[in-house]
């Protein structure tokens, strides 16, 4: 069996003398080379905008706490749920666990914003807000927070998205763990206030 | 008459070339096939849990319940396909790849032949020790095992391994390398080796992550009830941010095999030539310089990193997109002089007379069509507050079952339609079987994965979950779900198939009509790359460079306030 020297071989013993050190490209090449450029930088600036016109941003920096802390009674997280801080501002506080979220119903009038904080209680967990873009992991020891206004009624599932675990054969798991948000119509919200 | 001695100026030891004998090749081949082997045993078990998956979700049929003697739940089944594909099929399939491509790229033999035994063996060893936690269910915790859920410690012993054997392999490599260039200081090193040197750095590089996280966070925490001591604790997103580390890069580890035979071998399949050498190197060197600071791009949803370290590897990201772009347009342009050496004509015509007979041919440039999606994803994916959108929905499953799922792994079907044949001595079992292999997976993974990025988007269906038993399934997703079925026929189809080839191909000693030569493409312009693109410090440096600015601040920030509350726990 033989087998040829394959790939290319330059046998000049000074390939200097005949090359530059620029890379020859062709002309279709080189346009093509410029709109990827401007197209990555267009990218970019896309994002830019968005983010800093429009507010559209990623969770950031956060709160730590230690996960054993969670049910002291000084720590907001050990009353998990709505609190309303001025009329139509609210906070959630959220604990992730296997394997449920504490709470798992909240209900806020339409046109309400919510700030919510969420942390995990034990292993990883995640924390979508279905047809949002309220999308966070839930990590012991850091508490995510960020806010949404919500100006549609209807119910919203509150989702854990990242694998936190599942014994063979029980009744609940990873995926039985969700919320739900429910926006209440104005009429109803006024209605729930009056009975209340 | 007097006697002058000779000048010594100008004359430079230099070694003699070793010849690459029959006996090398002999080895070398034996190593590479013990490596498809196992790549493809890793494949055929983990290609059967994605089936069983993908029928859950759609609640076709859950054979849970009935795998219960072997396989517990459906998360067990699905660390093994993700363990077995995208990272035991993955790195096997590669490491047997470069051993077979490299000596002969370089017509040489490799430096120290006993360390590729040593390579393939520990990578053996590892995959054993790893497999046995992960079928008896003690490490349930998926391929990304995010802390502080903990897994039976010979899990991450085993993948240590793993890891360290690739290694080897490269160390290999950069040994082979340094003794050819001390051979010929003066030649430009062949493309296909260099492109394999610099992919095995970039590895080397990006695994340094996980391997702190697995020395320094897991294995600790695993061995103390084995050994008695004190868990020490971890910090989850510490440990996160190592593992990202590693998972981006992990990708292009992936990815760059397929771009060595898109730039290098898959022109010569379709008599074309690589119409721009120096942009190919260039483009492995961009891989080598942007892989791996751009991992936050995959905590965009984390909190504890500031948004100014995410916007800063995204932007990193964006640019390691760039090598991908001018790849589109150069490895095509290699493949249109191809077309038209064949007779091709006019602006898109050509396309018909491209090697399409060829499955070797047609599986790798159906492969690419598919990459053109999965890199739009990808920049999707990249885009910062974008990703809010479908991070963690089954859009991503969707994206990277275009990315390594069609991109990497129907190329590397593509590839086996030559390289078995080649290591076998038997011809392919049969040519039309292949060429049907790769059409069903093309047209399967079309659906499968167009159906994953609408339920992400739309309804924001969660990842890595068994959707079957969710009380929040949705009859809504119902179109999407039988068209993930149909795309799932396809892939049973197309995965039987290609198992039944590489069987019948290997135990069916058939003969050859000719001998099957490694495919190269030659450059279409005989000049020499500058030198620049053949010189490792600046890119590598660069690479060094980057990854120190990049992740330095943070992981020391991280480091310096690291936490140890949590413990870990099995929750499976």
């Amino acid at each position: 069996m033989s087998e040829q020297a394959h790939g290319p071989e330059h046998e000049s013993a000074h390939p200097e003398a005949h090359e530059g050190q620029g890379v020859h490209v062709e002309k279709w090449e080189g346009i093509w080379i410029r709109i990827s450029v401007a197209m990555v930088f267009v990218f970019i600036l896309a994002i830019v905008i968005s983010a800093t016109a429009f507010g559209i941003s990623v969770p950031g920096a956060s709160g730590r706490m230690d996960p054993a802390t969670l049910n002291d009674a000084d720590n907001p997280f050990s009353q998990p749920g709505l609190r309303e801080l001025a009329p139509g501002k609210y906070e959630a506080y959220i604990v992730a666990q296997t394997w449920n979220f504490l709470p798992d119903r909240i209900e806020v009038p339409v046109g309400s914003q919510v700030t919510f904080h969420i942390t995990a209680r034990d292993v990883i967990h995640g924390f979508k807000l279905a047809g949002t873009n309220v999308n966070v992991m839930a990590l012991p020891g850091q508490v995510a927070t960020l806010s949404a206004t919500f100006d549609t009624p209807g119910d919203y599932n509150y989702i854990c998205h990242e694998y936190c675990g599942y014994v063979s054969g029980a009744p609940i798991g990873h995926h039985t763990m969700y919320g739900v948000l429910t926006v209440l119509p104005a009429d109803a919200a006024e209605a729930t206030q009056s009975t209340n | 008459m007097s006697v002058q001695a000779m000048p010594a100026i100008g004359i430079k030891e230099q070694p003699l070339p070793a010849a690459l004998t029959a006996k090398d090749l002999k080895t070398i081949d034996r190593i590479a096939g013990i490596n498809i082997v196992v790549a493809v045993l890793a494949l055929s078990i983990g290609a059967l849990f994605g089936v069983f998956q993908g029928l859950e979700h759609a609640k076709v049929f859950n054979i849970y319940p009935f795998l219960q003697p072997v396989i517990k739940t459906y998360y067990q089944g699905l660390t093994l396909h993700g363990a077995l594909n995208a990272v035991v099929w993955t790195t096997f399939f590669i490491c047997g790849f470069f051993t077979f491509v490299f000596p002969r790229s370089f017509n040489r033999p490799l430096r120290y032949p006993w360390l590729s035994w040593v390579a393939v063996i520990t990578m053996i060893v590892g995959l054993v020790t790893a497999a046995v936690p992960m079928l008896t269910n003690n490490a349930t915790v998926l391929y990304t095992f995010y802390p502080p859920m903990l897994a039976e410690w010979s899990f991450y012993l085993g993948l240590t391994l793993l890891v360290v054997g690739s290694w080897i392999v490269g160390f290999n490599f950069y040994f082979t390398y340094y003794a050819w260039r001390k051979e010929n200081p003066d030649k430009r090193a062949p493309f296909l080796a260099l492109a394999i040197t610099i992919t095995m750095v970039m590895w080397q590089i990006a695994t340094l992550g996980v391997a702190a996280e697995i020395l320094f966070i897991l294995l600790p925490n695993a061995l103390a009830p084995v050994l008695g001591f004190p868990a020490p604790g971890l910090d989850p997103l510490l440990s996160r941010t190592l593992f990202w580390w590693f998972g981006h890069p992990l990708v292009y580890f992936w990815l760059l095999p397929a771009y060595v035979s898109w730039y290098g071998m898959m022109p010569a399949q379709t008599n074309g030539k690589m119409f721009s050498e120096p942009l190919a190197r260039l483009v492995f060197w961009l891989f080598l310089l942007l892989s791996t600071p751009v991992g936050f791009h995959h905590q965009y949803a984390d909190p504890g990193i500031p948004e100014i370290w995410k916007f800063i590897h995204m932007v990193l990201t964006m640019g390691v997109g760039f090598p991908s772009l001018i790849t589109a347009f150069t490895v095509v342009a290699s493949l249109e002089i191809g077309a038209r050496a064949r007779g091709g004509k006019g602006y898109l015509r050509w396309i018909g007379r491209l090697n399409w007979g060829d499955p070797s041919y047609a599986g790798q440039n159906l492969a690419m069509i598919l990459f053109i999606f999965g890199g739009i994803g990808g920049i999707i994916n990249a885009s910062y507050n974008v990703n809010m959108a479908v991070h963690n929905t089954m859009w991503v499953p969707g994206h990277f079952h275009l990315t390594v799922g069609s991109a990497v792994t129907l190329s590397f079907f593509a590839i086996a339609y030559w390289l078995v044949p080649k290591l076998t001595g038997h011809k392919l079992f049969t040519k039309w079987m292949a060429l049907a292999q790769v059409w069903t997976w093309f047209f399967g993974m079309l659906f499968f994965s167009n159906a994953y990025h609408t339920l992400g988007l739309l309804f924001s269906v969660p990842r890595r979950t068994m959707l079957g038993e969710a009380p929040y399934y949705d009859s809504a997703w119902n179109p999407q779900m039988m068209e993930s079925v149909l795309g799932l026929v396809f892939l049973s189809i197309s995965a039987t198939l290609f198992f039944a080839i590489m069987l019948f191909t290997w135990i069916i000693p058939r003969k050859l009509d000719k001998p099957i030569e490694m495919p190269v493409a030659e450059p279409l312009n005989p000049n020499p790359a500058p030198k620049w693109l053949d010189t490792w410090w600046p890119w590598l440096n660069g690479a060094i460079a980057l990854v120190i600015i990049s992740y330095g601040p943070m992981l020391f920030q991280l480091i310096s306030n690291m936490t140890t509350w949590s413990k870990g726990i099995r929750v499976w």
